[in-house]
């Protein structure tokens, strides 16, 4: 199972990176590399095992979702990148035809 | 020590042994946050407190814990100049202890490397050997403990970021059992193996640290409900009746024999002591390194996720919209290990592969936390290993990826197994410490403590430069 340019460029998509041209080949070489050393899982027999997704007492338990947010002893603004009226900015989406916004 | 004012003079004397052994970007690079004034009206605070089993005790915290004042940046560019809105839990429990915050340590990126290189302060440095990395990814930590500036720090645990630093370094390192501590303030990485871990100067100082940050934390709903037990011993007790298991995978043919040599002799002080040796195998223990980087890196693609440049930290705006300045954040802000792990988990997960790699994956962490479950039912209460193939390498040798994940070959599993662990010193080879790592069952770190206390007590290795 060869990793290909094709297959980078897909994940680095997927995970919101941007990659040029000689970055791609080098992550092509350095994730195959790896993953061959993955391929000794192939050789193990897990017919029947359960899979372990966590080794807490209880799983992955949730918190109840009440009560009043923890207090944070800065404001939002103070270290969100652009905000106004209580909103974070962003730049528009690309598909927008407006101009886009100067955000900071 | 002014007995009027002895946290201000602890905390002095942290700062005066900074400066001592050059801790900063210009020297070992250990510690890159800290601001001398506010620890001192940390330390003024706490001597009118007067109280607690850490009173007056200076201690650092690796940066991607979550501190007042000092940044939290994970030793990242994307969290360049972010200052959390809140405490963790663990810095919080230390502070209600009476110890005194005074430095924010160095890491790999993210914690994810294994030698403090990947990180966007340039590397840390080993106080045995400057030439030499200080382990990681903890290694700031490990070396401000090692250099003798705090008797305690914080490090965090994914696959042996805090045991394998405290191996280099010639200190005590702890992980705890999974959700014996509140992970509530750590940005997390792989959260099904994150724990926060301790370094002590000492075996003693390492139990007053995970005995003050141990407990169930209401802010973090995977932390256990367990009794916090004692967790000091004296060292020069007897261990009749302790069944001390040696497992064969962990000693192969391959293994450097001086360092083979160091932890046979630490075996062999707990024969001398009265504890029953016994082999045992734990036999996928060759599964560990694939199955911890599919995990973890699967992990971490979700969690790093949050780092898009909307909330906090840096934005880059590109110049394609919305998606553009995803793109350009990330692109620029992540260094080259986390992204070839984003990508590396990414690919795990994705369709088409889910099954082979990561499903994959998880079943066999089954089977090694299996082979942990058979060991401890069969009577074993703790089970020695050495901590690292190898002491501390040099900077700058340019591993292969996989080559420089090998580094976590005897300690991912404890990590996948949830179970608890520690390193501790127990002599060098060429003048550059080995550690001996100690695991017991789930939540008896008890058991783990009272063993490497009588290690500490027999050898004589206190960590850390003289």
């Amino acid at each position: 199972m060869a990793v290909t340019r094709d297959d980078v460029a897909h994940v680095a998509e997927l995970a919101r990176i941007a990659l040029d041209g000689a970055r791609v080949e080098e992550l092509v070489r350095e994730l195959n590399g790896i993953l061959s050393h993955m391929d000794v899982l192939r050789k193990v027999d897990t017919e029947g095992v359960e899979p372990t997704a966590g080794v807490g007492d209880a799983g992955a338990p949730l918190r109840p979702d009440e009560g009043p947010p923890i207090p944070l002893d800065r404001s939002l603004e103070d270290f969100a990148p652009a905000m106004r009226d209580c909103f974070f900015l962003v730049p528009r989406l690309s598909t927008h035809e407006d101009n886009v916004e100067d955000v900071g | 020590m002014s007995a009027d004012y002895p946290a201000r003079e602890a905390v002095k004397a942290a700062f005066a042994r900074m400066e001592e052994v050059r801790a900063g970007r210009d020297g070992l690079n250990c510690v890159v946050w800290s601001d001398r004034d506010w620890s001192l009206d940390l330390a003024k605070e706490a001597d009118e407190r007067r109280g607690g089993a850490l009173a007056g005790v200076p201690f650092a915290v690796k940066d991607n814990i979550a501190t007042h004042h000092l940044p939290t940046t994970c030793a990242s560019r994307i969290l360049e100049g972010y200052v959390s809105p809140y405490e963790a839990t663990v810095v919080k429990r230390l502070r209600e202890a009476g110890a005194v915050l005074v430095a924010k340590t160095n890491c790999d990126e993210f914690a994810m490397g294994s030698s403090n290189e990947n990180s966007v302060f340039g590397p840390a440095r080993n106080p045995v050997d400057p030439s030499r990395v200080p382990g990681g990814s903890s290694g700031g930590s490990a070396a401000a403990v090692a250099a003798g500036i705090v008797p305690i720090a914080l490090g965090s645990e994914t696959g042996g970021s805090v045991r394998q630093p405290a191996a280099f370094c010639g200190v005590v390192g702890v992980k705890p059992t999974y959700g014996r501590v509140s992970r509530y303030g750590l940005v997390a990485f792989a959260s099904s193996l994150d724990q926060v871990g301790v370094f002590g100067a000492t075996v003693n100082d390492a139990a007053l640290g995970m005995e003050a940050i141990a407990g169930r934390d209401e802010r973090d709903s995977t932390s256990a409900d367990r009794p916090v037990p004692g967790l000091r011993f004296d060292g020069s007790q007897r261990l009749d009746g302790v069944v001390v298991g040696r497992p064969r995978e962990y000693f192969p043919e391959s293994l450097d024999p001086r360092m083979r040599e160091r932890v046979e002799a630490a075996i062999n002080v707990l024969r001398d002591r009265g504890a029953v040796v016994k082999e045992i195998s734990l036999e996928h223990t060759d599964l560990a390194i694939p199955v911890y980087y599919i995990i973890a890196t699967a992990e971490a693609s979700s969690n790093l996720a949050r780092f898009d440049g909307v909330r906090y930290g840096f934005r880059d705006n590109g110049n394609d919209g919305l998606k553009g300045m995803y793109e350009a954040t990330r692109s620029r802000g992540f260094g080259p290990e986390v992204i070839r792990r984003i990508l590396l988990g990414t690919y795990v997960l994705s369709a088409g592969y889910y099954d082979a790699y990561y499903r994959k994956a998880q079943q066999a962490r089954t089977l090694i936390t299996r082979d942990f479950g058979d060991a401890f039912d069969n009577g074993v209460d703790v089970i020695i290993t050495p901590t690292t193939p190898t002491p501390a390498f040099e900077i700058g040798g340019g591993a292969e990826p996989y080559e420089m994940y090998l580094n976590d070959i005897f300690t991912a599993t404890a990590n996948l197994a949830g179970v608890p662990a520690m390193s501790v010193p127990v002599g060098a080879m060429d003048g550059l410490p080995v550690g001996a790592q100690i695991i017991a069952r789930h939540f008896e770190e008890a058991k783990m403590f009272r063993v490497a206390s009588v290690l500490e007590n027999a050898l004589g290795v206190r960590g850390g430069v003289k």
